[in-house]
């Protein structure tokens, strides 16, 4: 019923149905990968002064390996969102300042921690770790903290009611990172030498920060996974996340099993703030705003609610962005984002790996 | 003929006792002089200040965004479509001055009515630049609109979003696209300066130092769309916006066409807010492309919560208050106030906080907003089964994509 009163687009969906979708997602790098292998691309000049061209696939790779880790940074605030809209159907817009807030903490830290470059490699490994540690415990727990001010209070209210609260909190961590480190980006002490080039694979470089993202990436997405699927807390929560109140009924405290998703969300975005914060040495008050954007976008593309799809999400947002700050230039960056959401959206308006559910179909 | 009319007495009776009432000073007895007075004393208000006040200035903005506060609340209050990128058509209102009151097509030399001696550039009358704003922003609504209908809840909010970042990056990088002639389609981050005034054939052209004029401009508009507003709430179209917004797919059975109906809502919206960032551009005198962010978005949906969805005193409430708290009492009133405590640093630093905070708590004080609309304050007491009060989301049956076993494994 629905469908024919949408005529005009599922008559386009349908014409050009799931293979429209992979088009999409695919058309940037496959031009660029095409213009690489034909056109080339220049790779600095002879000793006479002629630009040399390559006609190979490193610098793609390069653009790839580059999104990729970015993605890994992306990934893992969204599925702070995810979880969060999963289980309360809420974008908690204070998320991306939570990410801040886990830069912050993590910064000053490692910083009272007296780790340098110079500190050796055990030393910054264990620092690190430790840093890590304690950085995602005060996010998690700042975040828990914004759940039960701002948001446990709304259960009942009008469903944008949270969302306003949750601006609210936003605007109040940014200015405590106003505060706390000023209007402008900050260096920080880079620990790990992130433009090192590690390895390199076929001609693609690999840098040291590329190998801590993903390297960081991986296992918590794992441990989350593990978490979620295969421990009593994490059947606590996706029963929440499937019906409120039929939870509670069997027994399930479903105040807690909230707090803890807040809990995990919260953890991650502080990790993925550490990982920022190294990945450029450089940290900002408002560097939450765009990345909460980016990773909101992120869980969407994927299919809100759907941890896989949030990592997928995140992983295509880094690649595109990649393509488009290399090859397009920065300025256009959000607006080739925005357009491949919209793309993903009106072919497959569920996300990419969301469920079909009664309202999206 | 007397049996008909009884009949028809009694159901009119029966139906005003289950429907709710117009708000009191709308509908009650002293609803025509309780509007003429209010009238009356809002249009001596500015003789009673300074003609060039802070305060005057910052009564401006506000009833300019009581205007964006209204159209939003057609969108998202009575239709219950979240829509997060509004700046998209305060963008497009005020680069309508831009484009049409300005030197800034220097390759085109057209001038109507515009009380402007510019050799170049195209200059119309502000009401011409008005009607111009409201078809462009409307055809823009409905674009953007065209995307979400099949989208449910927040997928929307995203979608609509991505379009206010798109034409906010449009906007920015509108200098580097060339429109012909030697024109590019937008100043960028250089802005657009040197807008013209309003100009009326009697009244003259508006300066800086006499806010009354703008005062008394802005008011018209906006009293024009209060009761543009009421009128749409109360018409054919407000009440299919409603049930659409209650209950989508029962709303549809019933003969309510999806496609015209969203779309429309989208459309007086975003003329709203293009009419809107009309007379704030050409207030501001310049157009600057990096004014045109999320955030704006987000300040004009929070006015309309703030306020009480779906309530028209409520948006009108909220982009009040809202606007006062951020031009008039942080930066001016209150700025000093630390310092009288001996406390060395200004207000505005924790402007942004104070804002935020002062959100968490109203909200949480008043979740249905100041003013709530009488449906919805019904809903909230009781009366109306609990699930109707969700928004946009026509039953709570399923928690979105929710965390399945499906989406969290692997």
């Amino acid at each position: 019923m629905r469908d024919r009163t949408a005529g005009p687009l599922l008559f386009l969906r349908k014409r050009i149905g799931s293979w429209g979708l992979i088009i999409a997602l695919l058309a940037l790098p496959l031009y660029y990968t095409i213009h690489d292998l034909t056109a080339g691309y220049q790779a600095g000049l002879t000793a006479s002064g002629h630009p040399i061209i390559h006609h190979d696939l490193s610098l793609i790779g390069f653009n790839v390996v580059e999104g990729l880790s970015n993605g890994a940074i992306w990934a893992l605030i969204a599925i702070g969102y995810t979880l969060v809209y999963g289980i309360i159907e809420l974008i908690n817009f204070a998320h991306g300042d939570v990410f801040t807030m886990g830069s912050f903490t993590g910064a000053s830290i490692w910083a009272a921690l007296g780790l340098t470059l110079a500190t050796g490699p055990l030393g910054v490994v264990f620092g690190l770790a430790l840093t890590l540690v304690l950085t995602m415990l005060i996010t998690g727990s700042l975040n828990v903290l914004i759940e039960r001010v701002a948001y446990k209070p709304l259960r009942n209210a009008p469903k944008l009611a949270p969302l306003i609260t949750a601006i609210g909190f936003s605007f109040v961590l940014q200015n405590v990172g106003l505060l706390w480190q000023g209007g402008n980006p900050v260096a920080v002490a880079d620990l790990i030498n992130n433009g090192h080039t590690l390895f390199h694979i076929s001609g693609v470089q690999i840098h040291n920060r590329d190998v801590l993202a993903i390297g960081m990436m991986i296992p918590l997405v794992m441990a989350l996974n593990w978490f979620v699927n295969r421990t009593a807390a994490g059947r606590a929560m996706r029963a929440t996340a499937q019906d409120p109140e039929a939870a509670r009924l069997m027994g399930i405290n479903v105040n807690n099993t909230i707090s803890l998703t807040f809990m995990l969300g919260g953890m991650l975005a502080g990790a993925a703030g550490i990982i920022y914060a190294l990945y450029d040495a450089n940290m900002w008050y408002f560097q939450g705003f765009q990345a909460g954007l980016y990773a909101f976008t992120a869980a969407v593309m994927g299919g809100i609610g759907n941890i896989r799809g949030a990592v997928l999400g995140g992983l295509i947002i880094g690649i595109v962005q990649q393509l488009s700050d290399y090859r397009l230039g920065t300025q256009w960056t959000e607006a080739v984002i925005f357009i491949y959401l919209i793309l993903v959206m009106v072919l497959r308006p569920r996300g990419l790996l969301g469920e079909e559910t009664r309202e999206a179909g | 003929m007397n049996e008909l009319k009884a009949q028809l007495q009694e159901w009119r009776e029966a139906l005003l006792g289950r429907m709710p009432k117009a708000p009191g000073w709308i509908g009650g007895r002293w609803s025509r002089p309780g509007a003429v007075l209010a009238l009356a004393l809002l249009i001596v208000l500015p003789l009673l200040f300074n003609e060039s006040s802070g305060f005057l200035q910052a009564t401006i903005i506000a009833l300019a965004y009581v205007v964006m506060a209204l159209g939003l609340n057609i969108v998202i209050g009575f239709a219950g479509l979240l829509d997060l990128g509004y700046v998209a058509f305060y963008a497009l209102g005020a680069y309508a001055v831009g484009w049409f009151a300005s030197d800034f097509l220097s390759g085109e030399n057209i001038s109507v009515l515009s009380g402007q001696h510019s050799t170049f550039g195209i200059h119309l009358n502000f009401i011409l630049v008005l009607i111009c704003a409201v078809i462009i922003t409307s055809i823009a609504g409905m674009i953007i609109g065209l995307p979400t209908l099949r989208l449910r809840g927040d997928y929307i909010a995203i979608v609509t979003l991505a379009f206010g970042e798109i034409i906010g990056t449009m906007v920015i990088n509108g200098s580097n696209i060339s429109i012909g002639g030697g024109m590019t389609l937008t100043a960028g981050n250089l802005g657009i300066s040197s807008l013209d005034a309003p100009y009326f054939p009697v009244a003259g052209t508006f300066g800086l130092l006499n806010l009354r004029p703008w005062y008394w401009l802005i008011l018209v508009i906006a009293v024009m769309c209060v009761f543009i507003a009421y009128r749409l709430r109360d018409s054919r179209l407000g009440r299919a916006w409603i049930a659409l917004r209650e209950d989508e797919v029962a709303a549809v059975s019933m003969g309510i066409p999806l496609v015209k109906t969203k779309l429309m809502a989208y459309a007086i919206g975003a003329a709203f807010g293009g009419m809107s960032g009309v007379f704030l551009a050409e207030f501001n005198g310049t157009v600057n492309a990096s004014q045109f962010s999320f955030s704006f978005s987000i300040f004009v949906v929070s006015m309309v919560v703030l306020g009480g969805l779906g309530s028209i005193p409520g948006a009108i409430l909220g982009a009040l208050l809202i606007s006062y708290i951020n031009y008039y009492l942080i930066p001016d009133v209150f700025n000093t106030l630390p310092h009288t405590f001996g406390l060395n640093f200004d207000l505005t630093d924790l402007s942004i906080g104070i804002y935020g905070f002062l959100l968490v708590i109203v909200m949480v004080l008043r979740p249905q907003g100041l003013w709530p609309e009488k449906r919805r304050k019904r809903e909230l007491a009781g009366l109306v089964a609990p699930e109707m009060t969700e928004l946009a989301e026509p039953s709570q049956v399923n928690v979105g994509g929710g965390l399945d076993q499906g989406g969290m494994s692997g």
